[in-house]
Protein backbone atom coordinates (compact mmCIF):
# COMPACT_ATOMS: atom_id res chain seq x y z
CA UNK A 1 0.00 0.00 0.00
CA UNK A 2 1.38 3.03 -1.37
CA UNK A 3 2.02 5.84 1.14
CA UNK A 4 -0.36 8.84 0.63
CA UNK A 5 1.27 12.04 0.24
CA UNK A 6 0.31 15.10 2.05
CA UNK A 7 -2.06 17.03 0.75
CA UNK A 8 -2.47 19.98 2.90
CA UNK A 9 -2.97 23.11 1.35
CA UNK A 10 -1.13 25.85 2.98
CA UNK A 11 -2.62 29.55 2.29
CA UNK A 12 -0.45 32.01 3.53
CA UNK A 13 -2.11 34.47 5.90
CA UNK A 14 -0.86 37.80 6.44
CA UNK A 15 -0.56 40.11 9.17
CA UNK A 16 -3.92 42.07 7.07
CA UNK A 17 -5.85 38.71 6.65
CA UNK A 18 -5.27 38.24 10.48
CA UNK A 19 -6.25 42.26 11.34
CA UNK A 20 -9.34 42.05 8.76
CA UNK A 21 -10.13 38.80 10.06
CA UNK A 22 -10.58 40.32 13.77
CA UNK A 23 -12.09 43.42 12.68
CA UNK A 24 -14.83 41.65 10.94
CA UNK A 25 -15.48 38.82 13.87
CA UNK A 26 -16.54 42.35 15.74
CA UNK A 27 -18.32 43.50 13.09
CA UNK A 28 -20.22 40.38 13.00
CA UNK A 29 -20.77 39.95 16.43
CA UNK A 30 -22.48 43.09 16.38
CA UNK A 31 -24.88 41.66 13.52
CA UNK A 32 -25.71 38.93 15.60
CA UNK A 33 -26.71 40.84 18.93
CA UNK A 34 -28.55 43.44 16.79
CA UNK A 35 -30.45 40.65 15.08
CA UNK A 36 -31.97 39.88 18.46
CA UNK A 37 -33.54 43.78 18.48
CA UNK A 38 -37.41 44.23 17.58
CA UNK A 39 -37.45 46.67 14.59
CA UNK A 40 -40.49 48.72 13.70
CA UNK A 41 -40.54 48.43 10.40
CA UNK A 42 -38.23 46.07 8.52
CA UNK A 43 -35.06 47.33 7.56
CA UNK A 44 -34.80 49.97 10.05
CA UNK A 45 -31.98 48.75 12.50
CA UNK A 46 -29.39 50.83 14.09
CA UNK A 47 -26.56 49.25 11.58
CA UNK A 48 -23.80 48.81 14.85
CA UNK A 49 -21.47 46.57 13.03
CA UNK A 50 -21.00 50.15 10.92
CA UNK A 51 -18.96 51.30 13.66
CA UNK A 52 -16.58 48.83 13.30
CA UNK A 53 -16.39 49.60 9.40
CA UNK A 54 -15.92 53.30 9.93
CA UNK A 55 -13.17 52.85 12.58
CA UNK A 56 -11.21 50.44 10.23
CA UNK A 57 -11.92 53.03 7.27
CA UNK A 58 -9.70 55.38 9.25
CA UNK A 59 -7.20 53.46 10.29
CA UNK A 60 -6.39 51.34 7.45
CA UNK A 61 -8.29 52.48 4.77
CA UNK A 62 -10.40 52.16 1.91
CA UNK A 63 -9.92 48.45 0.75
CA UNK A 64 -9.81 47.16 4.48
CA UNK A 65 -13.43 48.55 5.04
CA UNK A 66 -14.44 47.00 2.44
CA UNK A 67 -13.43 43.49 3.13
CA UNK A 68 -14.48 43.58 6.77
CA UNK A 69 -17.86 45.40 5.53
CA UNK A 70 -18.51 42.04 2.86
CA UNK A 71 -17.52 39.62 5.17
CA UNK A 72 -19.75 41.11 7.70
CA UNK A 73 -22.60 40.92 5.16
CA UNK A 74 -22.07 37.61 4.03
CA UNK A 75 -20.56 35.98 7.13
CA UNK A 76 -23.07 37.85 9.47
CA UNK A 77 -26.34 36.05 7.06
CA UNK A 78 -25.10 32.74 7.44
CA UNK A 79 -24.70 33.09 11.46
CA UNK A 80 -28.35 34.26 11.70
CA UNK A 81 -29.86 32.10 9.07
CA UNK A 82 -30.54 34.65 6.29
CA UNK A 83 -27.72 33.84 3.98
CA UNK A 84 -29.09 34.56 0.13
CA UNK A 85 -32.74 35.09 1.41
CA UNK A 86 -34.20 38.60 0.20
CA UNK A 87 -32.64 40.55 3.74
CA UNK A 88 -29.05 39.10 2.43
CA UNK A 89 -29.20 40.61 -0.82
CA UNK A 90 -30.70 44.07 0.68
CA UNK A 91 -27.85 44.43 3.07
CA UNK A 92 -25.53 43.45 0.13
CA UNK A 93 -26.95 46.39 -1.69
CA UNK A 94 -26.80 48.66 1.25
CA UNK A 95 -23.11 47.77 1.93
CA UNK A 96 -21.75 48.36 -2.12
CA UNK A 97 -23.48 51.64 -1.92
CA UNK A 98 -21.91 52.72 1.52
CA UNK A 99 -18.99 51.44 0.73
CA UNK A 100 -19.14 53.50 -2.87
CA UNK A 101 -20.18 56.82 -1.19
CA UNK A 102 -17.44 55.80 1.63
CA UNK A 103 -14.87 55.84 -1.35
CA UNK A 104 -15.37 59.28 -2.32
CA UNK A 105 -16.19 60.46 1.65
CA UNK A 106 -13.09 60.08 2.71
CA UNK A 107 -11.46 62.82 0.52
CA UNK A 108 -13.32 65.34 2.32
CA UNK A 109 -11.10 67.74 4.11
CA UNK A 110 -10.11 65.75 7.34
CA UNK A 111 -10.07 69.32 9.07
CA UNK A 112 -13.52 69.95 8.45
CA UNK A 113 -14.63 66.43 8.07
CA UNK A 114 -15.09 63.58 10.53
CA UNK A 115 -16.33 60.27 10.75
CA UNK A 116 -19.94 61.68 11.37
CA UNK A 117 -20.02 62.95 8.04
CA UNK A 118 -18.74 59.41 6.97
CA UNK A 119 -21.18 57.53 8.90
CA UNK A 120 -24.07 59.71 7.87
CA UNK A 121 -23.56 59.82 4.14
CA UNK A 122 -22.87 56.12 4.23
CA UNK A 123 -26.65 55.51 6.04
CA UNK A 124 -28.18 57.01 3.31
CA UNK A 125 -26.18 55.75 0.67
CA UNK A 126 -27.24 52.10 2.42
CA UNK A 127 -31.25 52.63 2.58
CA UNK A 128 -30.96 53.96 -0.88
CA UNK A 129 -29.12 50.98 -2.40
CA UNK A 130 -31.39 48.97 -0.53
CA UNK A 131 -34.76 51.26 -1.70
CA UNK A 132 -33.56 50.77 -5.27
CA UNK A 133 -32.81 46.93 -5.15
CA UNK A 134 -36.48 46.84 -3.11
CA UNK A 135 -38.21 49.05 -5.73
CA UNK A 136 -36.67 47.11 -8.92
CA UNK A 137 -36.59 43.30 -7.56
CA UNK A 138 -39.30 42.62 -4.52
CA UNK A 139 -41.98 45.76 -4.91
CA UNK A 140 -42.34 46.49 -7.94
CA UNK A 141 -43.79 49.24 -7.08
CA UNK A 142 -43.35 53.27 -6.53
CA UNK A 143 -45.26 52.61 -3.14
CA UNK A 144 -41.71 51.50 -1.58
CA UNK A 145 -40.78 55.64 -1.55
CA UNK A 146 -43.35 56.47 0.55
CA UNK A 147 -41.49 55.13 3.05
CA UNK A 148 -38.42 57.31 2.09
CA UNK A 149 -38.95 59.98 5.24
CA UNK A 150 -38.81 57.10 7.88
CA UNK A 151 -35.85 55.41 6.08
CA UNK A 152 -34.22 58.72 5.68
CA UNK A 153 -35.11 59.97 9.86
CA UNK A 154 -33.42 56.51 10.65
CA UNK A 155 -30.50 56.79 8.58
CA UNK A 156 -29.56 60.71 9.75
CA UNK A 157 -30.28 59.31 13.49
CA UNK A 158 -28.64 56.01 13.47
CA UNK A 159 -26.15 57.38 11.23
CA UNK A 160 -24.83 60.51 13.28
CA UNK A 161 -24.96 57.66 16.45
CA UNK A 162 -22.81 55.33 15.16
CA UNK A 163 -20.44 58.03 13.73
CA UNK A 164 -20.08 59.66 16.93
CA UNK A 165 -19.78 56.07 18.60
CA UNK A 166 -17.30 55.51 16.19
CA UNK A 167 -15.31 58.84 16.75
CA UNK A 168 -15.06 58.45 20.43
CA UNK A 169 -13.36 54.90 19.38
CA UNK A 170 -10.57 56.41 17.38
CA UNK A 171 -10.21 59.27 19.34
CA UNK A 172 -9.45 56.86 22.54
CA UNK A 173 -5.56 55.66 22.99
CA UNK A 174 -5.20 52.69 21.79
CA UNK A 175 -3.52 51.26 24.73
CA UNK A 176 -6.66 51.78 26.91
CA UNK A 177 -8.39 50.46 23.61
CA UNK A 178 -7.62 46.41 23.79
CA UNK A 179 -10.38 45.52 21.64
CA UNK A 180 -9.70 47.65 18.97
CA UNK A 181 -6.28 47.01 18.59
CA UNK A 182 -6.16 44.84 16.13
CA UNK A 183 -2.95 43.35 14.62
CA UNK A 184 -0.72 45.80 16.53
CA UNK B 1 -12.52 41.89 46.12
CA UNK B 2 -10.45 43.69 44.06
CA UNK B 3 -9.23 40.58 42.29
CA UNK B 4 -12.93 38.83 41.53
CA UNK B 5 -13.50 41.40 38.66
CA UNK B 6 -11.06 40.57 35.21
CA UNK B 7 -9.08 42.76 34.22
CA UNK B 8 -10.50 43.05 30.65
CA UNK B 9 -14.16 43.59 32.57
CA UNK B 10 -12.50 46.34 34.91
CA UNK B 11 -10.97 47.91 31.56
CA UNK B 12 -14.40 47.46 29.31
CA UNK B 13 -16.19 49.37 33.22
CA UNK B 14 -13.73 52.05 33.15
CA UNK B 15 -14.15 52.33 29.38
CA UNK B 16 -17.85 52.41 29.29
CA UNK B 17 -17.84 54.77 31.90
CA UNK B 18 -15.99 57.66 29.54
CA UNK B 19 -12.17 57.07 31.05
CA UNK B 20 -9.33 58.95 28.82
CA UNK B 21 -12.12 59.90 26.29
CA UNK B 22 -12.72 63.15 25.07
CA UNK B 23 -16.09 64.66 25.42
CA UNK B 24 -18.90 64.05 22.87
CA UNK B 25 -19.02 68.19 21.43
CA UNK B 26 -15.03 68.18 20.45
CA UNK B 27 -15.79 64.78 18.37
CA UNK B 28 -18.33 66.51 15.71
CA UNK B 29 -16.10 68.80 13.17
CA UNK B 30 -17.56 72.31 11.91
CA UNK B 31 -18.26 70.11 8.22
CA UNK B 32 -19.92 67.19 10.39
CA UNK B 33 -22.46 69.72 12.18
CA UNK B 34 -23.10 71.67 8.51
CA UNK B 35 -23.61 68.01 6.99
CA UNK B 36 -25.96 67.20 9.49
CA UNK B 37 -27.69 70.13 9.81
CA UNK B 38 -28.43 70.32 5.97
CA UNK B 39 -29.63 66.33 6.10
CA UNK B 40 -31.92 67.12 8.62
CA UNK B 41 -33.92 69.65 6.87
CA UNK B 42 -33.40 67.38 3.66
CA UNK B 43 -35.39 64.71 6.28
CA UNK B 44 -37.55 67.31 7.49
CA UNK B 45 -38.66 67.89 3.56
CA UNK B 46 -39.25 65.06 2.50
CA UNK B 47 -42.16 64.47 4.68
CA UNK B 48 -44.19 66.64 3.37
CA UNK B 49 -43.12 66.05 -0.03
CA UNK B 50 -43.72 63.02 -0.07
CA UNK B 51 -46.90 62.77 1.64
CA UNK B 52 -48.89 65.41 0.55
CA UNK B 53 -50.63 62.37 -2.48
CA UNK B 54 -53.88 62.27 -0.66
CA UNK B 55 -54.37 66.06 -1.52
CA UNK B 56 -57.38 66.05 -3.94
CA UNK B 57 -58.05 69.03 -5.63
CA UNK B 58 -60.72 68.27 -8.05
CA UNK B 59 -64.83 66.54 -7.51
CA UNK B 60 -65.95 64.23 -10.17
CA UNK B 61 -69.89 63.89 -10.13
CA UNK B 62 -71.32 60.82 -11.70
CA UNK B 63 -74.82 59.70 -12.72
CA UNK B 64 -75.73 55.71 -13.27
CA UNK B 65 -71.73 55.17 -14.00
CA UNK B 66 -71.35 57.95 -16.41
CA UNK B 67 -69.20 60.96 -15.35
CA UNK B 68 -71.71 64.13 -15.24
CA UNK B 69 -69.44 66.79 -14.55
CA UNK B 70 -65.94 67.58 -12.92
CA UNK B 71 -65.28 70.50 -10.43
CA UNK B 72 -62.62 71.91 -9.67
CA UNK B 73 -61.86 72.45 -5.63
CA UNK B 74 -60.32 75.92 -5.81
CA UNK B 75 -63.74 77.80 -5.52
CA UNK B 76 -66.55 77.43 -3.38
CA UNK B 77 -69.82 76.90 -5.72
CA UNK B 78 -73.01 74.41 -5.65
CA UNK B 79 -73.67 72.32 -8.15
CA UNK B 80 -77.09 70.38 -8.95
CA UNK B 81 -77.69 66.93 -10.25
CA UNK B 82 -81.12 65.25 -11.59
CA UNK B 83 -80.81 61.23 -10.68
CA UNK B 84 -82.92 58.65 -10.51
CA UNK B 85 -85.58 59.95 -7.53
CA UNK B 86 -84.51 63.39 -7.45
CA UNK B 87 -82.08 66.11 -6.88
CA UNK B 88 -78.75 65.40 -5.42
CA UNK B 89 -77.02 68.74 -4.14
CA UNK B 90 -73.48 68.90 -4.26
CA UNK B 91 -71.63 71.65 -2.20
CA UNK B 92 -67.78 72.84 -3.45
CA UNK B 93 -65.42 74.67 -0.75
CA UNK B 94 -62.12 75.50 -1.87
CA UNK B 95 -60.13 71.77 -0.71
CA UNK B 96 -63.57 69.79 0.01
CA UNK B 97 -66.91 68.73 -1.33
CA UNK B 98 -69.90 66.80 0.28
CA UNK B 99 -73.58 65.78 -0.96
CA UNK B 100 -75.32 68.52 0.58
CA UNK B 101 -78.99 67.22 0.47
CA UNK B 102 -79.97 64.16 -1.30
CA UNK B 103 -83.83 62.53 -2.13
CA UNK B 104 -82.59 59.24 -0.71
CA UNK B 105 -84.32 57.59 2.25
CA UNK B 106 -81.45 57.26 5.04
CA UNK B 107 -79.27 60.24 3.48
CA UNK B 108 -75.56 57.84 3.78
CA UNK B 109 -73.85 59.60 1.80
CA UNK B 110 -75.28 63.19 3.07
CA UNK B 111 -74.01 62.03 6.47
CA UNK B 112 -70.78 61.58 5.58
CA UNK B 113 -70.05 64.92 5.72
CA UNK B 114 -66.99 66.67 3.97
CA UNK B 115 -64.30 64.75 1.57
CA UNK B 116 -61.38 65.80 1.78
CA UNK B 117 -58.62 63.01 0.51
CA UNK B 118 -58.33 62.27 -2.94
CA UNK B 119 -60.05 58.79 -4.23
CA UNK B 120 -62.86 59.98 -1.14
CA UNK B 121 -66.27 58.84 -2.31
CA UNK B 122 -69.68 59.64 -0.69
CA UNK B 123 -72.14 57.52 -2.94
CA UNK B 124 -76.15 58.44 -3.16
CA UNK B 125 -76.84 54.63 -4.16
CA UNK B 126 -81.01 55.63 -4.50
CA UNK B 127 -80.37 58.10 -6.77
CA UNK B 128 -77.63 56.29 -8.64
CA UNK B 129 -75.43 59.55 -7.99
CA UNK B 130 -71.43 59.82 -6.79
CA UNK B 131 -69.36 61.99 -5.29
CA UNK B 132 -65.63 61.45 -5.90
CA UNK B 133 -62.78 63.28 -5.19
CA UNK B 134 -59.39 63.28 -7.63
CA UNK B 135 -55.88 63.74 -6.66
CA UNK B 136 -53.02 65.23 -8.74
CA UNK B 137 -51.83 61.97 -9.52
CA UNK B 138 -54.64 60.95 -12.07
CA UNK B 139 -57.62 58.62 -11.66
CA UNK B 140 -56.61 56.15 -9.06
CA UNK B 141 -53.41 57.70 -7.40
CA UNK B 142 -53.92 56.92 -3.71
CA UNK B 143 -54.92 53.28 -4.18
CA UNK B 144 -54.53 50.29 -6.33
CA UNK B 145 -57.96 49.55 -7.10
CA UNK B 146 -61.49 50.39 -5.75
CA UNK B 147 -64.94 48.34 -5.30
CA UNK B 148 -68.37 49.08 -4.37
Amino acid sequence: MALMTRSTIELPVTVDDYRIARYAAAAIALTVAEAALPSPLPGIKPGLANIIVLVVLARYGWRDAAWVSLLRVVAGSLVIGQFLAPGFFLALAGALCSLAVLALAQHLPPRFFGPVSASVLAAFAHIGGQLLLARVWLVPHDGVFYLLPLFATAALVFGAINGLVAARLLAAPVAANPALKGAS
Amino acid sequence: MKHSVPDGLRDLLAQAAGVGHAPWRTLLKPGDWVLLLAAGVLVATSYPLLWRGGKADRAIVKRDGQVVTELALNVARRYEVTGAIGTTLIEIQPGRARVLSDPGPRQYCVQQGWLTRANAVAICAPNHVTLQLSGRSGQNGAYDTLNY
